[in-house]
C-alpha cells in the first residue's frame, strides 16, 4: 500500500483541525467584502444587463476564495513543516515525489472548494443566483483550484522562511486576483488595462468560473479554460521536476 | 555478503564545502555499530545520505543490498531513523502521529504495534495528549516509536541521548539492546563516549568528512590507549628510568602511562629497588574518551 492516502488524509486534518482559521475566516472575508462592494457601490455599476452588481461580484468573491485558499494550504503547511523539521517524518517514508504532489495539491483544492463551497452557501441568502452552466463552474473551481494549490508547493519549496511566503501572497497572490476582475469587468477599464489583464492566468479563471452562473463572460470559456488548463499541466511539470530533484528539500 | 549498510566513497559537497570526502564503510546484519565524531565531521551527513534526507554527490549506499537513490521504496522500509533534532507535528497528538506515520508506510491497521510500542517507551499515559504539551523527554521517546512504526530490521539513531536526563537514557538504552539482541541492527551517534563504548561491537570514527579510524571497540581500546597508572608514595620522588610516560606529577602523587599490564611489573620492581613505599595504587583501565582524543590528535 502506498502512504499517499495518509499523506492527503494529514493534509486535510491539519486545515481541518484549524478550520476558524482556515475556513470560517475566509469565508467572513467574503462577507464582508460583498456588503462594503455591493452595497456600497452597487448602485453605480453595472456589468451585465439583467445582473445586479451583487449578483456579478459573488462568483467572482466565490472563486477569490477558492485561489486564496489553494494556495495558502499548500504554501503554509508546507514552510511549517520545512521550518518546525517535522517534514523529515515525510521524507523518511517511501513517497514518491508524485505521490508528494499528488496529496499536497489534492487537498489545497478540496480546502479551496470547500472555503469556496461555504462563500456561496453564505451569500446566497443576501443574493439571488442561479447556475446557467453548472460544468463550468466546476471545471474552473477544480483546475483553478489545482493551479494555486500547485503555486503554494513551488512557493513552499522555494520559501526558507514564512517572510518569503507572505511576500509571495501579499505581492504576487492578492494583486493577481484582485486585478483578475473580481470587483469589476474588465470592459469597464481603458484599453491597456483591459489587454494587461489578458496576461493575467487568475482573469481567465475568475471568468470562466462566472461563465458558469451568467451564461455571459468578457472572454470565450473554452479559450478560458485553455489558457488554464496549459497553465496547469506546465507548472505542474516545473513542480513535479522541483521535486524529483530535490531542491531545497533533499540536500 | 549482504550487509545491513554498505557505503562505497560516498561524497557530498556543498559548494566549496566537502562534507564527506569519500567515506567507505560496512555494517553487518545484528551488529551494534557507533559512529563518532567532533562536531562538524559529517556524522549527520552520513546519516541522512544513508536516508535518503540528501544525495550523494559521488559514491554508492546501499541498505539490506539495495541502492537507497534506485531503489528507495526498498531501503526506506528497511530503515528506521531517530532524528537528531527534537522535531514534532504541533497539529496532532502522539497516537494520530504514530499512525499516521504507519500510513505514510502503507500500514493501515497497525494499532497494536503502536499499543506495544507506547507501552514499552512508557508513552501510553499521553497517547492521547498534544505533542505540544509532552515534555522533551517524552517527544524523545516518541521520536523513536515513529522509527520503529514500520518495524524495521535496521535502526539509526543520530544523538539519541543528547539532553535526556540519565534515568530515561538507562531506560532508552535497555530498549535499544533488546532490540538489538531481537536481531535489529543498530547504527548510533553519540557525544557520550561511555555509552559508545559499552554499547557498540564496532566503532567508527569521522574527522572533517573522512574516516579515521574503524575497528572492533576492544581493538581500538587495546592498539590506541594504554593504561593509567595512579600512585601516591609515603615520601620521596619517582625513581628515574622507568618503563612509562609520566601523565602527571604533583608532589607525591603520580600519575604514568603504562603500554599495557605486563608494564606494571616493572614499574613495581623498580619502586621496590628504590625503596619507595607505595602509600595508595590504582589502576584505570582504556576507555574510549582517550582513544577518541589520542585518534583526533593524529589525524
Amino acid at each position: 500500500m502506498s502512504g499517499f492516502p495518509t499523506l492527503l488524509y494529514k493534509e486535510l486534518l491539519r486545515f481541518w483541525k484549524v478550520s476558524f482559521q482556515t475556513v470560517a475566516a475566509p469565508v467572513l472575508t467574503a462577507l464582508l467584502y460583498l456588503v462594503v462592494f455591493a452595497y456600497a457601490l452597487g448602485g453605480r455599476v453595472r456589468v451585465f444587463e439583467q445582473t445586479s452588481y451583487a449578483q456579478f461580484l459573488v462568483p467572482g468573491l466565490v472563486m477569490m476564495s477558492v485561489l486564496q485558499n489553494a494556495f495558502a494550504n499548500s504554501s503554509s503547511s508546507l514552510i511549517q513543516s520545512k521550518i518546525s523539521g517535522n517534514l523529515v517524518f515525510m521524507l523518511l517514508p517511501p513517497i514518491s515525489y508524485v505521490e508528494f504532489f499528488g496529496a499536497y495539491v489534492l487537498a489545497s483544492m478540496i480546502r479551496g472548494l470547500v472555503v469556496g463551497a461555504c462563500v456561496l452557501a453564505v451569500t446566497v441568502w443576501f443574493v439571488d443566483l442561479r447556475l446557467a452552466a453548472p460544468g463550468w463552474v466546476l471545471v474552473f473551481a477544480l483546475l483553478g483550484s489545482a493551479v494555486l494549490g500547485a503555486l503554494g508547493l513551488v512557493a513552499g519549496i522555494w520559501a526558507d522562511k514564512f517572510d518569503q511566503i507572505a511576500a509571495f501572497q501579499n505581492f504576487v497572490i492578492l494583486p493577481l486576483t484582485f486585478l483578475s476582475g473580481v470587483f469589476y469587468s474588465i470592459h469597464s477599464l481603458p484599453a491597456a488595462w483591459q489587454a494587461a489583464s489578458h496576461l493575467n492566468p487568475f482573469f481567465y479563471m475568475i471568468d470562466g468560473f462566472r461563465y458558469g452562473f451568467f451564461g455571459a463572460s468578457d472572454f470565450p470559456p473554452l479559450a478560458s479554460l485553455a489558457v488554464v488548463a496549459v497553465s496547469f499541466v506546465l507548472l505542474a511539470a516545473a513542480t513535479l521536476a522541483l521535486l524529483r530533484s530535490g531542491y531545497k528539500l533533499r540536500q | 555478503m549482504t550487509y545491513a549498510i554498505e557505503a562505497l566513497n560516498v561524497e557530498k559537497r556543498y559548494g566549496a564545502l566537502r562534507a564527506l570526502a569519500g567515506v567507505s564503510l560496512a555494517v553487518a546484519e545484528g551488529e551494534f555499530f557507533g559512529l563518532l565524531g567532533p562536531n562538524g565531521a559529517g556524522k549527520t551527513t552520513l546519516i541522512n545520505v544513508i536516508a535518503g534526507l540528501a544525495r550523494a554527490s559521488a559514491g554508492a549506499v546501499r541498505v539490506m543490498g539495495a541502492d537507497v537513490a534506485a531503489e528507495y521504496r526498498r531501503t526506506r522500509r528497511m530503515l528506521g531513523v531517530v532524528p537528531q533534532e527534537l522535531v514534532f507535528d504541533p497539529f496532532f497528538s502522539v497516537r494520530e502521529t504514530l499512525r499516521i506515520q504507519s500510513g505514510y508506510f502503507g500500514l493501515r491497521r497497525n494499532d497494536d504495534w503502536i499499543d506495544e510500542l507506547l507501552h514499552t517507551l512508557d508513552l501510553a499515559a499521553k497517547a492521547d495528549a498534544n505533542m505540544r504539551t509532552l515534555s522533551g523527554g517524552m517527544k524523545r521517546r516518541v521520536l523513536v516509536a515513529q522509527a520503529l512504526v514500520h518495524r524495521p530490521p535496521v535502526i539509526v539513531l543520530d544523538e539519541p541521548t543528547a539532553g535526556v536526563d540519565v534515568g530515561l537514557r538507562q531506560g532508552l538504552w535497555q530498549f535499544i539492546r533488546r532490540l538489538n539482541r531481537d536481531g535489529h541492527t543498530i547504527v548510533l551517534t553519540t557525544h557520550y563516549l561511555e555509552e559508545a563504548e559499552e554499547l557498540c561491537d564496532r566503532i567508527a570514527m569521522l574527522k572533517a568528512g573522512r574516516m579515521v579510524a574503524l575497528d572492533s571497540t576492544r581493538n581500538l581500546l587495546d592498539t590506541f590507549s594504554g593504561l593509567v597508572l595512579r600512585l601516591r608514595l609515603e615520601r620521596g620522588a619517582l625513581p628515574a628510568g622507568l618503563d612509562a610516560e609520566v601523565l602527571q606529577s604533583e608532589d607525591t602523587r603520580f600519575a604514568l602511562r603504562l603500554r599495557d599490564y605486563r608494564a606494571l611489573e616493572g614499574v613495581l620492581r623498580r619502586l621496590r629497588e628504590e625503596g619507595a613505599a607505595v602509600r595508595e595504587l590504582e589502576l584505570e583501565p582504556p576507555d574510549l574518551e582517550e582513544v577518541f582524543l589520542r585518534v583526533m590528535e593524529r589525524h
